[in-house]
């Protein structure tokens, strides 16, 4: 798109994550969803008169463990404060969020660009607030509210403006959707709002420092459309300042459905929000130690836990990147590769196959977590074991999968049960590829005619004879061996 | 009737009452004492059959500590079942689905409760009259006003309708009706009383605490409803003393400041001779006094009418007729819903702090108004930090005036506020403070006696009080 | 100075109304009250620190345990107008109202 050349974008995103607690953030309420409308509430969530927002402690713990994966300072000391706006699904006139002391700021978070070369995005401030409730806007005259997912915790992330594109803009989000969720702080799913997006862009001459005039733009609430609604405003803001205008700072809503950006009417005191400190809640406090023991519970992210498989296990690039795209996917490969008997990167690489094939397949027909998967990983490794000393065939381990899915044993187990085990026996196939010969001359003879074509046919026969369960490199051996002889 | 707790427990042990027949005269006295408007609701059966219940609890000595003590509560405190109005047509119909902290408290002990009690809406106001629901009465003298914001209980007490009351302070509310009543009434420590349940003025001023006709009476209800609740995350963890035990009717070693900023040109002459003849007392029983100084007192009202104002109209933002409360008829659109169910709901002073409060956090004003009001309310916590290294306790008029005449003040907002230049300060510090009766003036109204203590020296203060009130003044 | 058009101002962010009537004694007692105000003025405050709570506390939290709270019923007890489990209100006008 040469018409772009001689403008950049400057994207800064501020992205809410649903944090994964059982209750509320200021009450004991469920955070459950799907439950009947004003279920899961209560006097406090309700905002009746007289009540009092008391802090669910594993919301700070949450945050803090968001702060130290991207690098932030946790402050000493952070105070809540009230924002003050008027909405049916707002109980009280204010939302409980952060506003001069956030417990987390100036952080970063690595992404990797499309030359594969990495960059850092600069994290301003995270901070805790609570979630709003449901307004249902489908009908002619009113709107119906819903309270339940008023007080859910959020966390509120926000970027420096430090993306140049688009794509940038989506791998940030696709990071942080990863943190989150190997964090277990969030489930990270965009789709059902419990990561949600909105995006500070401009647009200014390539070369130029000064950052032009912004425009919000919210509700960028899918991964599919994040780039392309970026990409429109981006397209807007530049062919407005070539075609002599200017960029007027305002709120847009992007539409997916139309795939238009909307300006939203707004007031001007519709933005003068009135944050004072919430005097129903004290400050938090989170001493040294506290992150200390934070920070030992925090898990190896992916960056680093996929250049760990492409030394420690020898994978290719692919499969690092595939096996530690969920914490989940990579934690299941990882036991299974600690519970092999052998540790090499054949086996290694065996692993990573069936992980990546065989089992995200299972996953996704059923509809399933991998920690809900069936077969634990260490019967997985089982079965790799007998694939890699001989024991079972390949082929044969692929009927071995689906019987450990379908009955749950241990490989070794089935194995002997069904007979599975691989004959390596010479004597029994030196047999069984006499009989086979003696009872087809004239193949013999083809073969020997040089149309070895007919090979496969002796392999087919064989195994016919020993039921499949002949070690085929055997069969190929002693084959070839009488046929040449 | 206007008994003691301690007459009601004699007369309970000697048979000569039950806890049925003292709520039946609580009754009879609330049903003859109507006028007053005391009252926004009674609960006749109700306490009827809960008073039988702790008279089987009494027979079987199984009873709480406040058995035979009936209490009126303000309207500001839910209980659950009933409604809680505030004294607002916003609240008219509202009714509470929840109990708050101190109701469980007190019945929990076996108080019994009787109704709840005619306010300034939301408490807001001095004087009771700003109540959607006509104004409470001076008992002594009907054209006058009995305080507030919680006359309904200053003057349930005062006229025997009860045996304590409930009320809230939040820049004076408590400690200012009971002088203007006559009785006794005290602010406890911020934090050292649960808020939860307690419809929000201003949140970090806030504080629920007794009416009652002796000190004795005030520190039996606090000890009952003191205490560190999981529900309010300002109530203090710390241990709530037996506070009867310090009333030992003896002040000898209590060393007592007098501010003098609280005794300048303008207080009434009548007033300051009640106080003095106070502060003498104190002196013959052996307590030593002296002058301090609270340099900052001028600038009390100041800060408070900003801070207290920004908190309420953010706490009165909640009343917007979409889940409970009055909502307008016959509105369009969503905002038309919020501006008209507001404007008709709330009265007057509401309206008018609300604005202001709006107006000191709004942009651009915030530094200049909010920020300036939390250091100026830290020079004032200060000041009393300060004196309390040489005092013990500090003891000043409650009001610089007697009970004034209904309508006098309602037009002028700013008189209104500065007669609360006594009170606010404690609030600002979040120190307790208690107001007890201390003679009269030449028209007979109740002068009332301020004694002001440490950070949840309630203790202090109540034994202070109680040894003036043998002292019979 | 506050002036008429800073009280319709105000009274917008505060979802209030009022007559001209109103309005004029508003900015007069509002004047009157700002004026009064100003005399914290007075005090130079550069070196205090704010005051947000008289007492210090810090870190007071529950553990993250779901209790029981309010029926659909009871939550919906007092409300002016529902539909099934919904409170119901005005529709908004677009763009109007919001955070």
């Amino acid at each position: 798109m040469s018409q772009h050349r001689p403008y950049e974008p400057v994207i800064g995103l501020e992205v809410h994550a649903q944090l994964l607690t059982r209750s509320k953030a200021f009450c004991s309420c469920s955070t459950e969803f799907g439950n009947d409308p004003n279920s899961n509430v209560c006097p406090v969530c309700l905002g009746l008169p007289g009540v009092l927002p008391v802090l669910n402690a594993r919301v700070v713990e949450f945050v803090i463990r968001m702060g130290l994966a991207t690098h932030c300072t946790i402050a000493r000391k952070s105070v809540f404060a009230r924002k003050n706006y008027f909405y049916p699904d707002l109980p009280k006139g204010y939302q409980i969020s952060q506003y001069e002391d956030p417990i987390c700021t100036d952080g970063f978070v690595e992404i990797e660009l499309e030359d594969g070369s990495k960059k850092n995005i600069g994290i301003t401030r995270i901070h805790m607030e609570e979630d709003a409730g449901k307004s249902i806007h489908d009908l002619d005259v009113d709107t119906l509210v819903d309270v339940n997912r008023c007080g859910v915790p959020l966390i509120e992330i926000v970027s420096k403006p430090d993306l140049r594109s688009p794509h940038e803009a989506y791998q940030y989000l696709s990071a942080m959707k990863q943190i989150v969720t190997y964090l277990g702080i969030c489930d990270g799913n965009m789709e059902e709002g419990s990561l949600r997006c909105d995006a500070n862009v401009s647009v200014r001459p390539v070369g130029s420092v000064t950052l032009g005039t912004k425009t919000e733009l919210k509700n960028l609430n899918s991964f599919r459309f994040v780039e392309k609604a970026l990409q429109y405003e981006i397209n807007r803001q530049i062919a407005l300042l070539e075609s002599g205008g200017q960029v007027v700072q305002e709120t847009l809503l992007w539409n997916p459905d139309q795939g238009v950006a909307i300006p939203m009417r707004s007031k001007e005191e519709a933005h003068d929000y009135r944050y004072f400190p919430e005097p129903d809640l004290v400050p938090v406090l989170v001493p040294e130690e506290q992150i200390e023991s934070v920070r030992k519970t925090l898990p190896e992210f992916p960056m680093a836990r996929r250049d760990r498989y492409i030394a420690e296990y020898s994978l290719p690039k692919y499969d690092a990147d595939i096996l530690t795209e969920s914490r989940d996917l990579a934690e299941y490969f990882e036991a299974t590769v600690r519970a092999l008997k052998r540790r090499n990167p054949e086996t290694a690489k065996m692993a990573s196959n069936w992980t990546m094939t065989d089992v995200l397949r299972v996953v996704r027909e059923r509809h399933i977590e991998i920690r809900d998967f069936p077969i634990q990983p260490e019967r997985l490794a089982g079965m790799i074991d007998l694939i890699a000393d001989g024991t079972i065939s390949s082929k044969i381990a692929k009927d071995l999968f689906e019987e450990m899915l379908a009955s749950g044993d241990h490989p070794g187990i089935i194995v002997k049960a069904k007979g599975l085990v691989q004959v390596s026996d010479e004597g029994a196939i030196e047999r069984a590829v006499a009989e086979v010969l003696e009872k087809n001359p004239e193949q013999v003879l083809k073969y020997k005619s040089g149309k070895h074509q007919v090979f496969g046919y002796f392999v087919g026969e064989t195994m016919k004879i020993m039921k499949g369960k002949a070690n085929p490199k055997l069969v190929n051996d002693i084959l070839k061996k009488k046929l040449e002889s | 009737m206007t008994k003691t707790f301690g007459r009601i427990k004699a007369d309970l042990r000697s048979g000569a009452a039950s806890c049925e027949s003292i709520t039946m005269e609580y009754l009879g006295s609330a049903e003859s004492g109507r006028r007053y408007n005391a009252f926004l609701s009674l609960f006749a059966e109700k306490a009827v059959a809960r008073a039988r219940e702790i008279d089987r609890k009494l027979k079987a000595g199984t009873a709480g500590p406040l058995a035979g003590m009936v209490v009126a509560v303000k309207d500001v405190i839910s209980l659950k079942g009933e409604r809680v109005t505030c004294g607002s047509k916003i609240l008219e119909d509202f009714v509470a689905p929840y109990d708050a902290t101190v109701i469980e408290r007190l019945i929990a002990a076996d108080a019994v409760i009787i109704g709840k009690t005619n306010m300034d809406e939301f408490a807001m106001g001095s004087s009771t009259e700003n109540s959607a629901f006509g104004r409470t009465k001076l008992p002594q003298d009907e054209d006058r006003v009995p305080g507030g914001s919680s006359g309904g209980s200053a003057v349930a007490v005062k006229a025997g309708m009860c045996t304590t009351a409930l009320g809230t302070d939040t820049g004076g509310s408590i400690r200012q009706p009971a002088s203007f009543t006559g009785v006794v009434g005290l602010k406890p420590t911020y934090g050292r009383v649960s808020r939860y349940g307690l419809v929000a003025f201003a949140s970090s001023f806030d504080q629920i605490g007794p009416f009652a006709l002796t000190a004795r009476d005030a520190a039996t209800v606090l000890r009952v409803i003191a205490g560190r609740d999981e529900r309010d995350a300002t109530s203090a963890d710390v241990p709530v003393p037996d506070y009867e035990k310090a009333l030992t009717g003896d002040v000898r070693g209590v060393t007592i400041g007098i501010p003098k900023e609280y005794y300048g040109e303008a207080l009434d002459p009548a007033i300051r001779a009640g106080v003095e003849k106070g502060i003498e007392a104190l002196k013959a029983g052996g307590a030593k006094v002296r002058e301090v100084s609270l340099p900052h007192t001028d600038y009390t009202i100041a800060a408070y009418y900003i801070l207290a104002t920004a908190e309420a109209s953010s706490n009165l933002a909640r009343y917007d007729g979409a889940r409970y409360g009055y909502r307008a008829k016959d509105v369009r659109d969503l905002t038309e819903m919020y501006t008209r169910s507001r404007s008709e709901g709330f009265g007057a002073e509401v309206k008018r702090r609300i604005m202001l409060g709006t107006y000191v956090l709004s942009a651009g004003y915030y530094d200049a108004y909010y920020r300036k009001g939390q250091k100026v309310r830290r020079l004032i916590q200060n000041d009393f930090l300060e004196a309390f290294k040489s005092v013990d306790c500090l003891v000043t008029p409650t009001s610089p005036s007697t009970a004034f005449k209904a309508g006098e003040k309602i037009d002028d907002p700013l008189q209104m506020y500065l007669s609360d230049i006594y009170t606010t300060s404690a609030n600002l510090a979040g120190i307790p403070g208690i107001s007890i009766p201390c003679g009269a003036d030449k028209q007979g109204l109740p002068i009332g006696l301020q004694i002001l203590g440490k950070h949840f020296d309630e203790a202090t203060i109540l034994r202070v009080a109680d040894f003036l009130e043998t002292c019979n003044m | 100075m506050v002036t008429v058009k800073d009280v319709e101002h105000i009274a917008k962010l505060a979802r209030l109304e009022f007559s001209e009537e109103e309005k004029q004694k508003f900015t007069h007692q509002l004047n009157r009250i700002l004026e009064y105000v100003e005399k914290l003025n007075q005090l130079d405050t550069a070196t205090v620190e704010p005051l947000s709570h008289v007492i210090d506390l810090q870190n007071r939290m529950r553990d993250d345990v779901v209790r029981p709270g309010l029926t659909a019923e009871e939550a919906l007890m007092n409300a002016p107008a529902k539909t099934d489990k919904f409170f119901k209100v005005p529709k908004t006008v677009k763009g109007e109202e919001g955070g």
